[in-house]
């Protein structure tokens, strides 16, 4: 199957906020370790965005797998992840001189994956190798 | 049982002030009224970093506040180019603390505001902020402009309590009394509540400024039939709301800080908000996230002369976001050991920032454990500020209050962690002076 190119961005939900201090619970991965797409983009995926398939999101800084969901209000090619750790594994740190990385605007590729979603430990874990 | 009132939540840049506390017998909080869910949430609080530790074989181990703070001085007074690095989520006191600390050992100190409204600042440096308090928005705003900004799930009591839902003494009709309108480029749950949405296509902002900006000046002809996604004819209808209006107020969020031309977006916003003077009054605010993102600008730009991303490392304060930002010194792998105070950035930070802090040693001074805590080698918890210290915050408009302390903690606050490990430092360098 293949993938749709989108235009990424990260933002805040309300339920990231409500764990923002609780980062290491569920309710923190599931507020914050999917992509709401719109449903074009899912319907070109052959996905159903309930929350239950999982996509791979590939940008020039890294990828990450995380929950498909579909969101609603989004125009085709933009899709979203909600700040957080699973949205920053494919942030490019270049702030290009301004002290701000691109958390929004980001270019990525979106395609089907059965792998798992990686825990925040194995989030972190990664970083440490 | 005790009741308290008139609260502050320490959560957002909003500092709700009208808030009930209910707390038992036993010193425990109980209740929280009239906080919205992300307040409610912080100031009942939960599961907490339990004690002191320090990181030894890779495992944490527990230990004494005296070890850890002993310990993560060592780890400052050895470093050569330190990192201080959140101090959003804490009060004024602590900020200033830390920027004794920084001076001390030539640290790089930045707050939150880096990855938030950092770009804010660089253009109100450049072109000045005609702004107002949250309560003259209130009493007077007759349209409430939300850019890049989605407050139902950042800022939940923002409608309420200042702007589009609250009742004031010109707008005694509430919502009645007032027009919203939402810029953005996806219809987000504030975009559904607004009397009018202006979808933008990503990055498009400065161009919709511009154009807005021409149309107020008088220049409709140089604008194009359609501008970064908006029909022409949208534009001219939203300046026709401006133009009529009484007050207006734009709030902007990090839909425009973090995206295309950053703080030249921000200019451009503020050009936008002179070009409507001609017509009306009009304002502007930054949606300030942490309760005290702004305090420790503030508190910065008494004692440094800049409001964040300051580098002491040459003995006197240099201020170069993109050189000196929190972000770039990890990302270039300039620091050899951070602090890190009430914030997280190892879900916050671009994954290249983030390896870099992980290879380096870390002290996490914070209330709760986060992903940070899994590569921290000094751990040292923190009573919260606002519910179990007290002391000064500034709200988004700059506003100064005291939040306050409401029950005892076994955990010692921010700034006298700060104080010790400061006291350390300074015995250390004594001794290695002699
Ligand atoms: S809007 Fe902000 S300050 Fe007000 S209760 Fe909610 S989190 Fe607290």
């Amino acid at each position: 199957m293949g993938g749709v190119r989108v235009i990424l961005i990260s933002g805040r939900t309300l339920e990231q906020g409500t764990n923002l201090e609780n980062k290491l619970s569920d309710e923190y991965m599931n507020a914050t370790a999917v992509c709401e797409l719109s449903e074009r983009e899912l319907e070109k995926l052959g996905l159903k965005g309930d929350g239950t398939e999982r996509v791979r999101v590939r940008t020039s800084a890294g990828e990450i797998v995380v929950a498909a969901k579909k969101g609603e209000g989004y125009p085709e090619g933009v899709a979203f992840i909600p700040m957080g750790p699973w949205a920053n594994a494919v942030v490019n740190g270049n702030t290009k001189g301004s002290g701000m990385p691109f958390f929004k605007g980001i270019e990525a590729e979106i395609e089907p994956t059965d792998d798992e979603i990686p825990s925040i430990y194995d989030l972190m874990r990664r970083y440490k190798e | 049982m005790a009741v308290y009132t008139d609260v502050l939540c320490p959560f957002c840049g909003c500092i709700c002030d009208d808030i009930v506390v209910e707390v038992g017998e036993d010193g425990k909080i109980t209740k929280v009224k009239g906080a919205c869910a992300i307040g409610r949430s912080k100031i009942m609080g939960h599961d907490r970093m339990e004690s002191p530790a320090i990181r030894e074989d890779g495992e944490l181990r527990d230990c004494s506040y005296d070890e850890a703070i002993k310990r993560a001085a060592e780890i400052l007074a050895d470093a050569r180019r330190p990192l201080l690095y959140g101090w959003s989520s804490t009060v004024c006191e602590t900020d200033r603390a830390g920027v004794e600390l920084a001076v001390e050992i030539g640290a790089i100190i930045d707050n939150t505001a880096s990855v938030c409204h950092g770009p804010s600042i660089l253009a109100i440096q450049d072109v000045g902020l005609p702004s107002c308090t949250l309560g003259q928005i209130r009493n007077r705003a007759d349209i409430v402009i939300y850019w890049g900004s989605n407050p139902v799930f950042a800022h939940p009591n923002h409608m309420k309590r200042y702007s589009y839902l609250s009742k004031g003494r010109f707008t005694p009709g509430g919502k009645k009394d007032r027009k919203m309108v939402v810029v953005d480029v996806r219809e987000t749950k504030s975009a559904k509540l607004a009397d009018l949405f202006v979808k933008v296509r990503p990055g498009g902002d400065f161009l919709v400024f511009s154009a807005l900006r021409a149309i107020l000046r008088g220049h409709e002809d140089v604008v194009p039939d359609e501008v970064a996604g908006v029909e022409k004819k949208d534009l001219l209808s939203l300046a026709e709301m401006i133009k009529n209006a009484n007050f207006i107020i734009t709030f902007f969020g990090m839909g425009v800080t973090h995206s295309g031309a950053r703080h030249n977006n921000i200019a451009n916003a503020i050009e936008f908000t002179r070009a409507a003077h001609l017509h009306t009054k009009a304002t502007i605010m930054p949606m300030r996230g942490h309760y005290n993102v702004n305090g420790f600008n503030q508190v910065c730009t008494w004692l440094l002369g800049y409001p964040f991303s300051i580098d002491l490392s040459q003995g006197y304060p240099w201020y170069n976001p993109g050189e000196t930002g929190a972000v770039d010194v990890l990302v270039h792998g300039e620091c050899d050991a951070a602090l890190i105070i009430s914030s997280d950035p190892a879900s916050h930070f671009p994954a290249d920032a983030v390896r870099h802090l992980a290879r380096i040693p870390v002290i996490q001074i914070d209330p709760y454990p986060n992903p940070t805590t899994e590569f921290a080698d000094v751990v040292i918890p923190s009573a919260i500020c606002g519910v179990e210290a007290e002391g000064s915050v500034y709200r988004m408009d700059s506003v100064p209050l005291r939040v306050r302390k409401i029950v005892d903690s076994k955990f010692m606050a921010d700034e006298e962690i700060i104080r010790r490990i400061l006291e350390e430092v300074r015995a250390i360098k004594e001794k290695e002076g002699e």
